[in-house]
């Protein structure tokens, strides 16, 4: 039955709206009684599903603002006020409808994300190609897609070659393109080429699930600003029933205190800030920023001090041999050769790319597994083929007493001014060879540090583990304002805490695994690249999907827009509910009036909030 | 634990997200309730020996909403 009523909730509004247009008709032509009747009935019909949700609201001991309506029309019944009666019925009807038409607009870049959701897939299966519905894909299928299909869950590409569209991802449209090894995302197109992939993680494990996901959660997240105003409303709304007795009270006056009783229902100031939040969240997943909450809405506003890592942040994070110098009569592939082996067992990107600069020229590894250490943030000692290798940088050199000639002293900090990372090499405890390792900057850091800067950020800052040099000049290039080299992670962590004490809101952008720590210490943990790492979607407050830094600067843009949004929408609620009330009380508004300019101030908020949909920044 | 993922229609006030949490909250056998006001979603957690998702679902139902589709994990 209440459900029947929820259902044709719409036809009831319709139905009570003519009525009532039907009575100012007959009204008009002199029949009184009639008039009087159409509209009682009018309120009846339109008072139904009213009074069916302030009982249900009251039986969880909540209190609604439809139970507010609900006492004001009996009392306008009871003094005969029947044009007000219908008219403040219908009027709140019609505004929830206008309400939840206009709410789903603010929801609807979240839509048109889950819209693209893959349905099917083509496997192979016993070496026939069947099409079964996504859900019944497992880990381990071999999955096949064709130009224009979607990619059902996320796996590597074991066959052919595609330009693939990686909007759903990471919020951009151009192209890129993949070929076998390469990782590929549920929910992305296949612009055009072939592929077939092995699945690795399939359902609810996909990184697009897992972005849903995230972002329905950020949407619920309630700031600070929104808690006090939930708390407020329970206690404001029955305290307004108590007010409006006491106005009868004083005045004796029915009219008068039922009127108080509908305008300070506190609607436009509850939904004013939940708006703006859901739709600057849903603005930021649709261009691959995912923010996590109106709280971190609130806070990344708040930024004045913007700290980066350099490597994958600023820079591609895709760092390349660019030259092979040796000493003491070493050969060069030879060196290379011993080296490699011995980063086998370093995650450090830098050693991952020696081992990489190594298999491109065709030295074969033996992959074996090799007796060493790896010290933190410094490099390797390990043992291979009867040599005894230490590979790092200057301080591991000098804690293991390798001496440093002057010419190769002087040959590494040549390397490192021209924008080199310097990787010095012993062999059996002298110098073998120095490797450089240059890392390009973003083509897009410039402008987006310029961008920030114009949105407030005052204080840029880098740290870095690499050397000063390389730091200086990335610094320099890009115009920041302070930066620290040479750093290990807990120091990072340490610099983090001293801006936070010198009274700055910091945020610090990191590549979500090296700088966890940091990320997690600053105010605000923006994690990149690595476009969907669960470590990074998981510890930090924003994530960028894709590895541009023209993100960022939106997603500031985004969050002091909407900062701004949520404070319009509760002036104006603010503003509203005070002029009514001063309407009310020198006998400017009634009832009905009352309830149109409440429920236009909620329309107004909504609209509002709506600008944020197509925000650009 | 059962994890129960159940899609209504459409949810319009946010005084519907009280009313579901408190009446599923009231259940034998739930342990914990989340409405998903922005999504439409409610995410319930209980013990499957006491209590079976389609009470869970036709509590909902009984509230005055419909239940779209749920999902079991």
């Amino acid at each position: 039955m209440i459900k029947l009523i929820n259902r044709y909730k719409n036809q009831i509004t319709a139905v009570s709206g003519i009525l009532i247009v039907l009575g100012f008709i007959l009204g008009f032509l002199g029949y009184q009684n009639i008039k009087s009747i159409a509209l009682i009935v009018a309120t009846v019909i339109a008072s139904v599903p009213i009074v069916i949700n302030a009982f249900q609201a009251l039986r969880m001991r909540t209190f609604s603002i439809e139970l507010l309506v609900t006492i004001a029309v009996v009392g306008a019944l009871y003094i005969k006020e029947y044009t007000e009666s219908s008219v403040v019925t219908f009027l709140f009807l019609f505004g929830s409808y206008l309400e939840a038409r206009t709410l789903e607009k603010t929801r609807s870049s979240l839509k048109k994300l889950i819209d693209m959701a893959p349905q099917e897939a083509v496997v192979l299966r016993q070496g026939k190609n069947i099409t079964i519905p996504v859900e019944g894909v497992e880990v381990g299928d071999r999955v096949i897609i064709r130009p224009g299909g979607k990619i059902p869950v996320d796996g590597s590409i074991v066959h052919g070659k595609a330009s693939i569209n990686e909007a759903a991802i990471t919020g951009e449209s151009v192209p890129v393109s993949k070929t076998v090894n390469d990782k590929v995302f549920s929910g992305t197109i296949v612009d055009n080429g072939y592929i077939e992939i092995i699945a690795e993680k399939v359902g609810e494990d996909t990184t697009f699930s897992k972005i849903i996901e995230l972002v329905e959660e950020a949407q619920e997240t309630k700031s600070k600003a929104e808690r006090f105003l939930d708390k407020f409303s329970n206690i404001y709304t029955p305290a307004i029933v108590l007010l409006s007795v006491i106005v009868y009270a004083i005045t004796k006056n029915l009219h008068l205190s039922i009127t108080f009783l509908v305008v300070a229902c506190p609607g436009a100031l509850v939904i004013g800030a939940p708006v703006s939040n859901v739709a600057g969240i849903g603005n930021g997943a649709r261009n691959g920023v995912l923010i996590k909450g109106g709280e971190v809405m609130d806070i990344l506003s708040k930024v004045d001090a913007m700290v980066f890592d350099k490597t994958g942040t600023l820079t591609k994070g895709k760092p390349e041999v660019t030259d092979i110098k040796t000493f003491n009569n070493w050969d060069v592939n030879q060196v290379l050769k011993l080296v490699a082996e011995a980063e086998t067992i370093s995650e450090h990107h830098l050693g991952q790319t020696i081992i990489k600069e190594a298999k491109n020229r065709g030295i074969d590894l033996t992959e074996q597994s090799i007796e060493g250490e790896v010290i933190k943030g410094n490099g390797i000692c390990a043992k291979f083929d009867g040599h005894e290798l230490i590979v790092g940088n200057r301080k591991l050199m000098k804690s293991k007493d390798i001496e440093i000639s002057r010419d190769v002293d002087e040959y590494a900090v040549n390397r490192e001014k021209a924008g080199n990372t310097a990787v010095f090499a012993a062999i059996d405890g002298r110098i073998a060879a120095i490797f450089s390792i240059a890392d390009q900057i973003r083509s897009d850091a410039f402008e987006a540090l310029v961008e920030l800067r114009k949105n407030g950020i005052k204080k840029i800052v880098m740290l870095t583990g690499d050397n000063r040099h390389t730091a200086e000049k990335v610094a320099n290039e890009l115009g920041i304002d302070e930066f620290y080299a040479e750093l290990l992670p807990e120091d990072k962590v340490e610099f983090i805490k001293k801006l936070k004490s010198e009274g700055h809101t910091v945020a610090m952008a990191g590549d979500g695994i090296n700088d966890a720590p940091a990320i997690a210490t600053a105010d605000i943990g923006l994690a990149m690249g690595e476009s969907g790492t669960d470590v990074s979607m998981e510890t930090a407050d924003v994530v960028l999907m894709a590895d541009k830094l023209s993100q960022l600067s939106h997603a500031y843009a985004l969050a002091k827009a909407t900062t701004r949004n949520v404070k319009q929408n509760t002036l104006l609620a603010v503003a509203v509910v005070f002029a009514l009330l001063a309407g009310v009380l020198t006998r400017n508004i009634h009832l009905a009036s009352g309830m149109f300019i409440h429920e236009a101030s909620i329309l107004m908020v909504i609209f509002n909030a709506m600008r944020l949909i197509g925000f650009k920044g | 634990m059962t994890k129960a993922v159940i899609q209504l229609e459409t949810l319009t006030c946010p005084s519907c997200v009280k009313k579901i949490e408190s009446a599923l909250n009231r259940l034998e056998g739930v342990n914990s309730v989340k409405v998903l006001f922005n999504s439409s979603k409610v995410k319930a957690e209980f013990d499957a020996s006491q209590i079976s998702v389609d009470k869970i679902k036709e509590t909902i139902d009984k509230l005055g909403y419909e239940v779209l589709s749920s999902k079991i994990s």
